[in-house]
Formats: C-alpha cells, sequence, structure tokens
C-alpha cells in the first residue's frame, strides 16, 4: 500500500477520475479510483441503480493460434475448448501442486483466439505460465494490458443504460457471453460479466477509447442515476456476493477445492492439464479447509486474518481457522466476512466467535452469498 | 482541506479545542477524509485516566482501522454518544457534531497552531490514501 506514487502505472482514465474528485489508492502497481465521494453510497448506488468502474488495471492477455484451444486445455484447470466462440468462462490456472495462481475468465473470441482476464496482481505471473506452458508452435500468447482499457456498467440499470448507447444488440446479449460491437462510433469488445453480484456489463476499448466511452457510458446513464464506483466499494460488492478475491480466499496455497470451487477443474476434459494428478488427490481426499461465511451481530467488522475460534461459554476456546475478508455489509447492516475452517468446525452445532483485537465476537456461519439480486 | 484556527493539532491528525473546559477532542478533515464512511467508534470510558499519546479509542471506516491517540494527558469525563450511536457524524462534521471526547486536562505537550498543520498536511501528503 505503500508504494510511492512515482513508480504506480496510471489508467488511461487517470485524469477523468481526478475531475470526478477520486481519492487514489495503490493497487498491484496501479494508482486506481478508491472512491469519488462515500463509497457506501457508490455500494448502494450498484445495488440499486448502476455504477461505472474502471477495471484497466485487469491484465488482458491474448493466447491464439491453431493450438491454443487445446494449449488452454492444458495450461488452464478448465475445458477451454469446450467454450463455445462468444462465450466466457471463469476458470483458474494451478501449479503442480494445485495450488492457485490466478483466478480468471476466458472470453472465446473466436475459435483460435482467447482474452483472458487476469488479476492486476497476477498478470506477470500469468503471462510467463501461460508462456512456458503454451510454447510450440501454433499458439502466441500477448500481453495487451497497456494499450486497453476496461470499463465495468453494474447494477439493475446497467442494461437500460448499456442499451441507450449501444442499442438492443447489448441487451440481446446473454449472462456470460461477450461480442465485438460499435460503441458510439469505437470498436468495443462487450461482455455480460462482472464481479458486483449484479446484473451488469464489461467494456474492453483501446485505450485511446476509454475516456470517450467512459464519458459516453456517463452521459447514457445519467437518468438511470449512473454512479462512478471505485474500489473500495467493489470490494464490499464482491464481498456481499461471496466472490473470492485472489490474495485472500484464494492463493497458491490452497487449491479450488478449499474455496469451493472444485467444479471449475474440468477432470472429464481429454488430455493432461497442469495440476490434474495434485488435484485428483484433493478432490478424492477432501477440502483441507472449507470458506464460509461468517455474519456478526455487532458492528466491528471480521477483517483478513482474524482468528475464527470455537467458543464455549462465549469465551474463546479453540481456534479453527482464520478470517479471509470481511465487511460491513450496506445491504444487511451486519458485518460479514468469508473464512478458512476446519471442516470439523462447520457442524450444525457449531458455535463459533472472531477474534477482533482481542475480543471474541459470536459469528453465525451463513450460507454464501450474503446478498442475491431479485430476478 | 479544514483546518479551524482556533483549534490545537497533533501529528496523528487529533485536533483539541483547549478554549473549552473541559477541552474538546476529535479527529480533523484530512483524517476523516483519509478514512472514508466510518462504520465503527469505540471511545475510552468516562473516568479514564490517560497520558497524552495513549489510545483513547479507535475508528473503523470501510477499509480500515485507525486508532486514537490523545493529544493531551487527562481525564476522559465525557464521550459523544451521538457519534458512537452513528460513526457517519464524524465524516460529515470532524469539528462539530463529530466530535470524540471531553478530557479534563492535567498535561498538554506542544501542539501544533492551524498554520502548522496546514504545513504538516502539505509535507506528509501521499495523495491521501487511507
Amino acid at each position: 500500500m505503500h508504494q510511492s506514487q512515482t513508480t504506480l502505472l496510471h489508467p488511461p482514465l487517470h485524469a477523468a477520475h481526478a475531475e470526478l474528485g477520486a481519492r487514489f489508492t495503490g493497487f498491484a502497481g496501479w494508482s486506481m479510483p478508491l472512491r469519488y465521494g462515500s463509497e457506501t453510497a457508490e455500494h448502494r448506488a450498484v445495488r440499486e441503480r448502476a455504477g461505472l468502474f474502471d477495471l484497466s488495471h485487469m491484465g488482458q492477455l491474448e493466447v491464439s493460434g491453431p493450438q491454443a484451444p487445446a494449449a488452454l486445455d492444458h495450461a488452464l484447470v478448465g475445458h477451454l475448448s469446450a467454450v463455445p466462440v462468444g462465450r466466457a468462462r471463469y476458470t483458474m490456472l494451478c501449479d503442480e501442486t494445485g495450488g492457485v495462481l490466478d483466478d480468471l475468465v476466458a472470453y472465446r473470441l473466436a475459435a483460435d483466439r482467447y482474452l483472458l482476464v487476469t488479476n492486476a496482481v497476477n498478470t506477470g505471473t500469468a503471462l510467463a505460465e501461460l508462456r512456458t506452458r503454451c510454447a510450440g508452435p501454433g499458439t502466441t500468447v500477448t500481453d495487451h494490458t497497456a494499450e486497453r482499457a476496461i470499463i465495468a456498467v453494474q447494477g439493475p440499470r446497467a442494461a437500460d443504460t448499456v442499451e441507450a448507447l449501444v442499442g438492443a444488440e447489448s441487451t440481446r446479449l446473454g449472462y456470460y457471453t461477450a461480442a465485438e460491437l460499435d460503441v458510439g462510433g469505437r470498436p468495443a469488445l462487450v461482455a455480460r460479466t462482472g464481479y458486483t453480484g449484479e446484473d451488469g456489463f464489461e467494456f474492453f476499448v483501446r485505450a485511446g477509447d476509454a475516456v470517450d466511452t467512459w464519458r459516453a457510458l456517463l452521459a447514457a446513464g445519467a437518468t438511470y442515476g449512473l454512479t462512478p464506483a471505485g474500489l473500495a466499494c467493489r470490494d464490499t460488492l464482491r464481498i456481499e456476493a461471496g466472490m473470492p478475491l485472489y490474495g485472500f480466499e484464494l492463493h497458491r496455497g490452497v487449491t479450488p477445492f478449499e474455496a469451493g470451487l472444485g467444479r471449475v477443474v474440468a477432470f472429464a476434459k481429454p488430455g493432461d492439464f497442469v495440476g490434474r494428478a495434485a488435484l485428483a488427490e484433493r478432490r478424492d481426499a477432501g477440502a483441507a479447509t472449507v470458506l464460509v461465511g461468517l455474519v456478526g451481530s455487532g458492528r466491528r467488522v471480521p477483517r483478513t486474518g482474524h482468528p475464527v475460534v470455537t467458543l464455549a461459554g462465549g469465551t474463546a476456546a479453540e481456534p479453527v481457522g482464520v478470517v479471509t475478508s470481511g465487511a460491513l455489509s450496506p445491504v444487511l447492516g451486519r458485518p460479514v466476512a468469508m473464512a478458512r475452517v476446519h471442516p470439523d468446525a462447520v457442524g450444525a452445532r457449531s458455535r463459533l466467535g472472531v477474534v477482533i483485537r482481542g475480543d471474541t465476537e459470536p459469528v453465525e456461519i451463513a450460507r454464501l452469498p450474503f446478498y442475491r439480486r431479485p430476478r | 482541506m479544514d483546518v479551524p484556527a482556533r483549534l490545537r493539532y497533533s501529528t496523528n491528525h487529533e485536533w483539541i479545542d483547549t478554549t473549552t473546559e473541559p477541552a474538546t477532542v476529535g479527529i480533523t478533515a484530512f483524517a476523516a477524509a483519509a478514512l472514508g464512511d466510518v462504520i465503527y467508534a469505540e471511545l475510552s470510558e468516562p473516568g479514564t485516566h490517560l497520558a497524552a499519546g495513549e489510545v483513547c479509542g479507535e475508528v473503523e471506516s470501510t477499509k480500515s482501522v485507525a486508532e486514537l491517540y490523545l493529544p493531551v494527558g487527562g481525564e476522559i469525563v465525557a464521550t459523544n454518544e451521538a457519534v458512537v450511536a452513528d460513526p457517519a457524524l464524524i465524516g460529515a462534521d470532524p469539528y462539530g457534531a463529530g466530535w470524540l471526547l471531553r478530557v479534563r486536562l492535567t498535561d498538554v505537550p506542544p501542539l501544533m497552531t492551524a498554520d502548522d498543520y496546514r504545513a504538516h498536511l502539505t509535507e506528509t501528503d501521499n495523495g491521501g490514501a487511507a
């Protein structure tokens, strides 16, 4: 967090954010908007209307060539060659021990071309691993992060906003699909994906088109209450939606099974893939820890690293896990957290607490997600 | 950034009004802006005697937890219950309704004037990331 400003990368929209009064934060080497005003107000705007996010820090890697589908089947845990053109797939890059190196969304743009959108903190790792794993004739891996931008519109009025600018073509896009569309005279890949628990769209544009696209979306969404939204509310939104964040719920010390995401591992696909043997072993043995939702009753928030303990007579008895992320849920009005705990600790009778700066606060185990959008 | 001239300031971004008896303590508009939305405030109980620089509470925002340090020595004689009930008052009115503690002073170490504090902010401002 304490990187000097001069070393941080600036997204193409940096000046546009500054004009809107953004407070910036260093995130994975980028200077990104943390919030423009109140992050709680931005959170509510996304839940009730729509929010506009700059996600240009995220990695944009293209894997192309006639061997790309087979190469990605080997490199990633998902069955990428089976993804139809125009569809997106949430998947993971694991190491030989099954440890998660990145979780990412892969968009199949053409039979022989995929866009992988990586966590900013992992773009370098993913690029290096993919170049190694996809080496050989017939596959090319290209990093487009620096020459492009990503703008997301998320919330119940996202479809109205995007339709106002792009036309009905956009709202015909199904969930987890993508298409190359004309956005106010500029080409963009438009995808119906997101990370907030709401309906929404992500625009992948050339860096030089980022400011115009951002402004056009702000104008198109004005009548629907579209609000610029920063990374602070993006985090509380994804926590309410029970979505993992790399570096917190996911890291190279856990497999997808410890995050409750074993379903992303496609054991049935043809051929071997990196991590297969270790992942099959973990599937059969069962996850070493389980990811659970916790809901508190006070106002103090369980945060990353806080110990999870069993309770005996209201006091801490035995450590059983650790909080991975937490927030005061603006929608529930209560503290919520995700935690990695021992499987034996999640029985129906278990009573758990979180040790928050020396005090043990009782919590209830809750089913994830904490928030599900009305449909 | 609002820095009222009648107040004195600590390097930890607390303000103190020593013109009242007992004195009043809060956090500055700069600190409140850096924290973002405050969701929880805990303050030392009335009757607590603290030395200058000791922890007198904590404020928790969406993204961070900050300890409060009493810029003076003395006895806590009152806490702002309205702020405990609605911590958003700190951000909305840091020098007014968002005050935190009233303190009967026993020790007043050197503190910054408004001009000193403004200069301190200029020197230490790194963009204000909380």
